[in-house]
C-alpha cells in the first residue's frame, strides 16, 4: 500500500488551478495560431489576434485569461492500493480548489440554484467541486482538471436515440446543438460527443472527451472518421470566431464510446469555449 | 465595407444611428457593469417608482462579472458575459430609460433588437474570454450599488479605447446573421 500525504494533494490541486487560470494550454494555443492563419473572414482574425494576444497577456502578467474562471470539475482515477493520510481525498481536492481560486484572485461562481445568492460563505470559496471519482488497479493518483465556464457549458445537450437512428442521427444531432449555439459559447470551440452508455455516462464521457489533445487521432478509426466528418461539418455552419461569421468554427471534435443498452442509444454533446483550461496530473 | 470609430460614453443619437453592423468602435468614458441579478434589481426599482442608481440616459451597460482585482489593479479580469440572459429587461432600459449602449456577447433576442431600432440604441460585441486584453482598457473601477452581489455588483467604470464590434444597430441588422450568411457552406 503506497501512501500519498493529504497535503500534497492540496497543493498540487492548488498549483493546477493557478497555473491553468493564466496559461492556455499549448495544444488549444496551437490550434488558434493554426485557426488565425487559414481564417477567411477579416473580422474573425482580429478576434482571433485578441485571443492569441490575450493568452499572452494572461500568461505574462499572471491574469486570468477569462473572468469566468469557472466551476473547477476533477476526473480523478484512484489506486486500490493507494491511501490517502492525513485527511480524505475529496477534501483535499475541494481545499485545493478553495485555496487555488482564493490565492490566484480568481472568481467564486457558485451559487444557490433558486436564490442565485453565492455560495463562499455557505459551503466555501468556488466549492463544491465537481468530482468524478474512478477507482482503478495499482497505487496512483491521476487527476485532470478543467475550468468549466458557464456559457459553453450552457449550450451542451443530451438525448437518448433509438438504435435505428445510428451514426447519422449522431451526426445531425452535433451539427443541429453548435449550429443552435451560434455565438454564444465563444467559438472556436472544442466539442466533447459521448455516445452510449446510459444517459449519464453519455453526459460524463462529453465533457470527459474535452481533456484529449487538441489535433491528436482517435485510436478508434469509426470514430476518427467521425470526428473528421463533423470538423468538417461543423466548420461549413460559418458561425466563426466569436460567431461574427467565418471558416473557424471549431478546433477539435473529440468522440468517446460506451457499450449501451440494446434499446438505446445516448449521445450528448459537450461544448467547450476557445479558452480550453485543463490541465492533468498524475501523483 | 466596416467602418472604425472612435466614440465616447454616455452616448449621443447622433453617435448610435451612425453605426452600422460590422463596424469597430473603440470606446472611451463613462460604462456600467451589470448583469443577471443587478438587472433584476433595477427593474424592481423601476416597478416601485425608484430612482436607479446611474442615470441611464445614453448610458452603455457593460454585461460582465469580473474576477476579484489583484492588489493594485482597478478591476481583475473582465471579458463579456452571454447576453440573452439580460433580454428580458433590456428592452425596457432602452425604451423607457433611454440606454444607448449594451456590451456583451451572443445572440438578442427579436424583442432588443426592435427596441434598439425603436429607440436608437445599439448591441455592441466584446472578445469573449478576452479578460485579460479588456481589463487593460479599463482604467478605474468603483462599486456604485449591490456590493453584496459581488462579481455581479454594479461597478461605474472608465475604459479607454475599448474594443467592440457593432452587432445589432439602430437599422434592425444582426452581425450574427450577415457574417454567418457569408461563410456558411451548404
Amino acid at each position: 500500500m503506497r501512501e500519498i500525504k493529504y497535503e500534497e494533494i492540496v497543493k498540487s490541486v492548488k498549483d493546477m488551478i493557478l497555473y491553468s487560470a493564466t496559461n492556455l494550454p499549448k495544444d488549444a494555443y496551437t490550434a488558434l495560431e493554426n485557426a488565425y492563419k487559414t481564417e477567411k473572414s477579416e473580422v474573425c482574425k482580429q478576434v482571433l489576434k485578441q485571443i492569441l494576444e490575450n493568452a499572452d497577456i494572461a500568461k505574462n502578467e499572471a491574469r486570468p485569461l477569462c473572468q469566468d474562471t469557472g466551476l473547477a470539475v476533477f476526473f480523478v482515477k484512484v489506486g486500490e492500493d493507494l491511501k490517502v493520510v492525513g485527511g480524505s481525498l475529496k477534501k483535499a481536492i475541494n481545499e485545493g480548489t478553495e485555496q487555488g481560486y482564493k490565492e490566484g484572485y480568481l472568481r467564486a461562481s457558485t451559487c444557490h440554484w433558486d436564490t442565485r445568492a453565492n455560495l463562499k460563505d455557505e459551503v466555501g470559496y468556488n466549492l463544491p467541486a465537481i468530482i468524478h471519482f474512478d477507482i482503478v488497479e495499482g497505487d496512483g493518483l491521476d487527476i485532470e482538471y478543467a475550468a468549466k465556464g458557464g456559457g459553453s457549458e450552457n449550450v451542451s445537450r443530451a438525448t437518448v436515440f433509438p438504435p435505428a437512428k445510428g451514426r447519422k442521427g449522431i451526426i445531425e444531432y452535433v451539427k443541429q446543438v453548435i449550429s443552435d449555439a451560434g455565438p454564444n459559447p465563444c467559438p472556436p470551440l472544442t466539442v466533447g460527443v459521448g455516445i452510449g452508455g446510459t444517459f449519464e455516462k453519455a453526459v460524463i464521457s462529453s465533457k470527459h472527451a474535452l481533456f484529449r489533445e487538441l489535433g491528436s487521432k482517435n485510436p478508434d478509426p469509426v470514430l476518427e472518421s467521425m470526428e473528421e466528418e463533423l470538423m468538417v461539418l461543423l466548420n461549413n455552419l460559418g458561425i466563426g470566431a466569436m460567431g461574427m461569421g467565418g471558416t473557424n468554427t471549431v478546433l477539435g471534435v473529440h468522440i468517446e464510446k460506451n457499450p449501451c443498452h440494446i434499446a438505446s442509444l445516448p449521445v450528448s454533446v459537450n461544448v467547450q469555449c476557445h479558452s480550453s483550461r485543463h490541465m492533468h496530473i498524475k501523483l | 465595407m466596416s467602418k472604425t470609430y472612435h466614440l465616447t460614453a454616455p452616448l449621443s443619437e447622433a453617435d448610435v444611428v451612425q453605426l452600422k453592423a460590422g463596424d469597430i468602435v473603440y470606446l472611451t468614458g463613462v460604462v456600467y457593469t451589470a448583469r443577471d441579478a443587478a438587472h433584476k434589481k433595477l427593474v424592481d426599482l423601476l416597478d416601485a417608482g425608484q430612482p436607479l442608481p446611474f442615470d441611464m440616459k445614453g448610458a452603455v451597460i457593460y454585461f460582465v462579472g469580473p474576477t476579484p482585482p489583484k492588489p493594485g489593479d482597478p478591476i481583475g479580469s473582465a471579458g463579456p458575459t452571454t447576453s440573452y440572459r439580460m433580454d428580458s429587461y433590456s428592452p425596457r432600459l432602452i425604451n423607457e430609460q433611454g440606454l444607448k449602449g449594451m456590451i456583451g456577447k451572443g445572440k438578442r433576442n427579436q424583442d432588443v433588437i426592435d427596441a434598439c431600432v425603436k429607440s436608437k440604441a445599439i448591441y455592441f460585441g466584446a472578445t469573449g474570454g478576452a479578460g485579460a486584453l479588456l481589463a487593460r482598457q479599463i482604467k478605474s473601477a468603483e462599486v456604485i450599488a449591490y456590493p453584496e452581489l459581488g462579481p455581479e455588483a454594479i461597478r461605474r467604470l472608465e475604459v479607454v479605447d475599448f474594443p467592440l464590434t457593432v452587432i445589432n444597430d439602430t437599422y434592425g441588422a444582426d452581425l450574427y446573421k450577415i457574417g454567418r450568411a457569408q461563410y456558411e457552406v451548404f
